[in-house]
């Protein structure tokens, strides 16, 4: 198979150098659009940060994001909630899953001006307030479905899911509708394990 | 991501003239939306968000007709209990794709308009791509690799493969689009909406500015409840069609009164092997005919070095398909 030459790139730019330079752009263009928005006072472009309400593991947070800013950049940068993790930030790993309104959903791919009015479960919302985990993270630790555990807040709001949409019928089915979420450890086994204990025990 | 101005319209007339204007783009469920504009590819100047127009969520599987509203998601046609029992085949295009995250928030419109996965027209490093940046060249053609690409219906300016699913069942089931633009609402073929790429690739579609998706329609033959689609890649989920084929299957004793085929991952738009379902018509259907058909569904492919296993891939694919297809025919 023929290989990409080199020269198809372009000329002196390489990824690295085209990273930072790409940094240091946004960084300038948000100082010159806060400076803009101040200078309009009262006429704020639409593209200007504005203030939200989100509802999150049950209760109502007040914060500002651009149009721009992504659901998971508000939950942790802005409300602190940190459990959810950011991994390939393309939707394709699943680490950033949330519930909203009890759906799973990738929360990179998500807007946070489009998530008003949504009822948002992260993982700090699932054990109760007696602090009782969520049986679902109960019967992720006692399978050891994880080993480094970066993926694993994304796994159990997934796997929850999976039960309550009917989809954890057999292992096989498991590892299909589990497919959104991936583990670079390989704990894929006893994720699957988990995921038929809790079923079993809410089936029992 | 470049900022963007950002509105959320609560009726189709109104997104349709937000939509219209220079710079702005729609976005409904924004799998592909955020993720193009995150890596840069798309920078609109205004996002239109109608994911809050709920009339367009609703789909009826009726006894002629079936029709599904463009912001319908693909998870929960995908689970209708109605949709399945009528047009396996639909159902199943729209499962076997994405992961249930993305299934839970992308629309139907959506789905039939998302772009293609070539890896030169995602990455901006390359600064060639006639379909990101008109005139500036195709980094596949020129050296590129091409085991992703289109072997029906690319150009020399691109080769690009048109990347869905869904949009299979629906082009080899003659299914129709309902459109409302600034000009007011149309009908338009499915075959007919995505356009070949031609002297012009970054032209995708026959949709005008601000022209919005509204619905799909399609009328319900006897071949849709003896249909599958089976989806061939490179892992066993969560992955795009290295070669995929929708198929339905009318028999009239052992004779094949109507089939249809529909093929994915090979093309530069949705593509229906009308030379295949021809030559199946009047015939048994047997492991012979059907690799026969394969065959022929694949006699006039444009291979590119890297795509030329998509041919003997798409053409067991097709067999497959049909054996299938017949296979679930009840009480034979």
């Amino acid at each position: 198979m023929s290989k990409t030459p080199p020269d198809l790139r372009r000329p002196g730019v390489s990824r690295r150098g085209f990273l930072q330079g790409s940094s240091v752009v946004a960084g300038s263009l948000g100082i010159a659009a806060s400076a803009q928005a101040q200078a309009q006072g009262e006429t704020e472009p639409d593209s200007a940060a504005r203030t939200i309400r989100l509802n999150v593991n049950g209760t109502s947070r007040q914060l500002t994001v651009e149009p721009r800013t992504t659901l998971v950049e508000a939950l942790r940068d802005t409300l602190g909630l940190t459990g959810t993790k950011i991994g390939c930030n393309q939707g394709q790993c699943g680490a950033c899953t949330i519930l909203m309104d009890g759906i799973r959903v990738n929360s990179c791919l998500t807007l946070a001006v489009m998530a008003e009015g949504v009822e948002i479960v992260t993982v700090e919302g699932l054990a109760d307030p007696t602090g009782d985990l969520h049986p679902m993270q109960t019967a992720f630790s006692e399978n050891d479905a994880f080993q480094c555990g970066y993926c694993t807040p994304g796994q159990i709001l997934s796997a929850i899911a999976c039960i309550d949409e009917g989809h954890a019928g057999d292992a096989a089915e498991i590892r299909e509708y589990m497919s959104g979420n991936l583990c670079r450890c390989g704990a894929y086994p006893n994720i699957v394990a988990a995921i038929e204990q809790v079923r079993d025990s809410q089936q029992g | 991501m470049k900022n963007f101005t950002y509105s959320r319209p609560d009726a189709v007339g109104a997104a349709t003239e937000a939509a219209a204007a220079d710079g702005a783009t729609i976005i409904a469920g924004g799998t592909t939306m955020v993720d193009l504009m995150k890596i840069g590819v798309l920078e609109p100047d205004a996002l239109v968000d109608i994911s809050g127009l709920s009339d367009l969520e609703g789909f009826e599987v009726g006894s002629d007709r079936m029709r599904f509203g463009a912001l319908a998601k693909m998870s929960t046609v995908a689970d209708d209990q109605a949709v399945i029992d009528a047009f396996p085949a639909l159902s199943e295009s729209l499962w076997k794709a994405a992961s249930p995250q993305l299934r839970n928030v992308a629309t139907l419109g959506g789905n039939i308009l998302q772009r293609t996965r070539c890896p030169y027209f995602r990455d901006t490093a390359f600064a060639q791509c006639n379909k990101r940046a008109p005139g500036s060249g195709c980094a596949a053609l020129d050296g590129g690799h091409t085991n992703l690409h289109a072997i029906f219906g690319g150009s020399s300016s691109c080769v690009a493969m048109y990347p869905g699913d869904f949009a299979q069942a629906l082009v080899a089931f003659d299914a129709e689009v309902s459109t409302r633009g600034p000009g007011g609402t149309r009908t338009i073929p499915f075959a007919e909406l995505h356009v070949a790429p031609g002297d012009d690739p970054s032209v995708e579609t026959v949709l005008e500015p601000g022209e919005i998706v509204t619905g799909i329609t399609l009328p319900v033959i006897p071949a849709m409840a003896n249909s599958t689609y089976l989806k061939a890649r490179d892992r066993e989920s969560y992955a795009f069609a290295s070669a995929s084929a929708a198929v339905g299957l009318e028999m009239d004793g052992d004779t094949v009164r109507d089939v249809r085929i529909g093929l994915g991952g090979v093309a530069a738009t949705p593509h229906r092997a009308r030379a295949a379902e021809e030559s199946l018509r009047g015939q048994a259907l047997t492991e012979e005919t059907a690799r026969e058909a394969g065959r022929i569904a694949f006699e006039d492919a444009e291979p590119l070095d890297g795509s030329a296993y998509k041919i003997a891939l798409g053409a067991d694919v097709v067999a497959g398909a049909l054996l299938q297809a017949k296979s679930r025919m009840g009480g034979e």
